[in-house]
């Protein structure tokens, strides 16, 4: 049933924060189209926005490619951003590598990885440092 | 297609008037007009009834169905509801009672101002946040235009929506009350009319949302009121006393009006529906917004922009502005909520309508999905709009469903001539050898 499948792909500029929310706001659409639950379509905005932003944030930008089969969705985060040095600490909710200035200002959060991981059905990182990192979603349909 | 019954919108076309221009469909943010046969259509499962193209129209082609100042006559007992909008489109009124008693003038019995029951629903409002029960960010339900946009495109939020009656609905079912009491007609013998700025109330009033009847009788358009209130408003001799609305309510006409009310510290005022959709898509998306209430308005400026009204939007924010101010001096008389909270709910929730998919199994709406992706590749990608549709995504999506083709794209349609042309002149060489010379010697 899985072999039919939609492929999507975003560019993410690293230097255009404006954009943050551009990728989500197409797959919205897209799986409405398709027909897809409201309850899902939340899963993957939530994940896909916060994606986005850390592919801004830490990543200085990279692609997010998004597979729709019948049975899920898998969305990937490239980046060749610094990497992640500890992916562990990275995943604490509350964990965050922002100032506390920037977190004044309602940024770093260290909610973005969290989110991601709660709202998605399985999450993996792979990270290296110098080189970048890649994040893969799945948020089941059904 | 869904019978017309159950997508009743006040929006219609003259197509007299309707060039068949492509304005209207680039500015509406549901994607629900097509031109088709030279004509504008409005695809009516889509359509929210903003009123972004009534404005947009450059020939006047579009209107809003409302009723007329004649209707009123067929009830015993008339009541006019006035917006509080209404106050903003005469110059240098100091006396709201000047205008109340100008619709006594016009044939009502009696006015009961909108802008008194926004009290009441502040105060509801008030009550239910402090609950803490609603989904955070909770959205007025004030808007129908932002209620129906929700419902087809921010599945998401439905339950945000505060699931109260809006203050036209509250005013309604005061005046109606009020008036049964009075005169001891019954409620049906009573005629409540709604003066208003807006499209989608005339929407809401033969089709409403959250509530399963009609509150109202009907709307009648500011633009319709003001005119014949102008003659009036010099000729009368003994203003009544018949306003009791606060500067609070007056200035729900502008946007942030209702928000101000409510006096809440963590809140966002939004207006413009463009600009509505794109607060609406952050909201949907990001987990960590920190807001406990969206004001949301369809019109730029709040109600004061309404597509029914007569003066300029700024001008009549100002306008407002001042009377507030002016209102602000006298004080503020109690508020007496003679509406129990069950009659403040929605008694009917609202749903969630997908208008955007492509199949309802979704193997076939992939594989349309797909189909849609390649057409689209193929083409310009410069939303021109000669198609009849707003975008070249529009389009792809409308070949797919089956309302398009291809060629209906102009670009397409060019390069199928020039090939055409490309092969006439091919054909034209490979002529018989009688009609073209060779080498030899006869």
């Amino acid at each position: 049933m899985s072999e039919k499948a939609i492929s999507l792909h975003y560019e993410i500029d690293g230097n255009n924060f404006t954009v943050a929310g551009q990728a989500s706001s197409s797959i919205k659409k897209v799986l409405k189209q398709l027909g897809v639950a409201p309850e899902v379509i939340r899963k993957v905005a939530i994940s896909m926005y916060e994606g986005e932003i850390n592919t801004i944030i830490h990543g200085k930008g990279g692609v997010a490619d998004v597979t729709i089969s019948s049975e899920s969705i898998i969305i990937v985060f490239k980046d060749n951003g610094p990497g992640i040095p500890d992916i562990e600490k990275a995943m604490q909710s509350g964990f965050s590598t922002a100032s506390d200035e920037a977190r004044e200002l309602g940024f770093g959060a260290g909610m973005g990885l969290p989110n991601m991981k709660k709202y998605s059905d399985n999450m993996t990182i792979e990270s290296e440092v110098g080189k970048g990192t890649t994040v893969t979603l799945t948020v089941n349909l059904q | 297609m869904n019978s017309n019954q159950q997508y009743y919108h006040s929006v219609r076309l003259d197509t007299d008037k309707c060039k068949g221009c492509i304005n209207c469909i680039k500015g509406c943010p549901t994607e629900a007009i097509r031109v088709r046969d030279g004509k504008a259509k409005i695809i009516k499962e889509r359509c929210i009834d903003c009123g972004e193209c009534i404005r947009s129209c450059p020939y006047q082609a579009k209107s809003a169905v409302t009723e007329r100042l004649d209707d009123i006559f067929n009830y015993r007992y008339k009541i006019a509801i006035p917006a509080p909008t209404l106050y903003g489109q005469f110059n240098n009124l100091k006396d709201i009672n000047l205008i109340l008693t100008g619709l006594k003038y016009l044939g009502f019995d009696d006015v009961y101002e909108v802008a008194k029951a926004t009290e009441i629903i502040t105060d509801y409002t008030k009550k239910l946040l402090k609950e803490g029960k609603l989904q955070r960010p909770v959205i007025n339900s004030a808007c129908p235009a932002v209620i129906r946009l929700i419902t087809v495109r921010f599945p998401n939020l439905i339950n945000n929506i505060l699931p109260v009656i809006s203050p036209m609905e509250a005013a309604a079912k005061v005046a109606r009350k009020e008036a049964v009491r009075k005169t001891g007609l019954r409620p049906s013998e009573i005629g409540v009319f709604f003066i208003s700025p807006c499209a989608a109330k005339a929407t809401s009033v033969r089709s409403p949302l959250g509530t399963l009847a009609p509150l109202v009788d009907g709307v009648l358009s500011i633009k319709e009121v003001y005119l014949k209130l102008l003659p009036i408003l010099g000729k009368i001799e003994k203003v009544e006393d018949l306003s009791t609305c606060a500067f609070a309510g007056v200035r729900w006409a502008g946007a942030g009006g209702e928000a101000d009310a409510l006096g809440i510290e963590k809140y966002v005022a939004v207006d413009g529906i463009d600009n509505v959709v794109k607060l609406l898509e952050e909201v949907e998306d990001d987990e960590k917004l920190d807001v406990d209430f969206i004001e949301a308005l369809g019109c730029t400026g709040g109600c004061v922009g309404g597509p029914l009204t007569v003066e300029n939007t700024f001008v009549a924010k100002t306008k407002i502005k001042k009377l507030a101010e002016t209102l602000k001096r006298k004080g503020q008389r109690p508020v007496v909520i003679p509406l129990s909270e069950e009659e403040l709910r929605w008694d009917t929730p609202i749903t969630y309508r997908n208008v955007l998919n492509l199949d309802d199994d979704i193997l076939v709406a992939m594989q349309k999905m797909e189909t849609m992706q390649d057409i689209y590749e193929k083409l310009p990608h410069l939303d021109c709009g000669s198609c009849g549709a707003p975008s070249c995504k529009a389009l792809s999506e409308d070949i797919v469903r089956g309302y398009s083709t291809e060629t209906d794209c102009i670009y397409k349609l060019r390069e199928k001539v020039r090939e055409l042309a490309r092969q006439m002149v091919e054909l034209e060489e490979e002529m018989p050898g009688s009609f073209k010379s060779d080498n030899r010697e006869y």
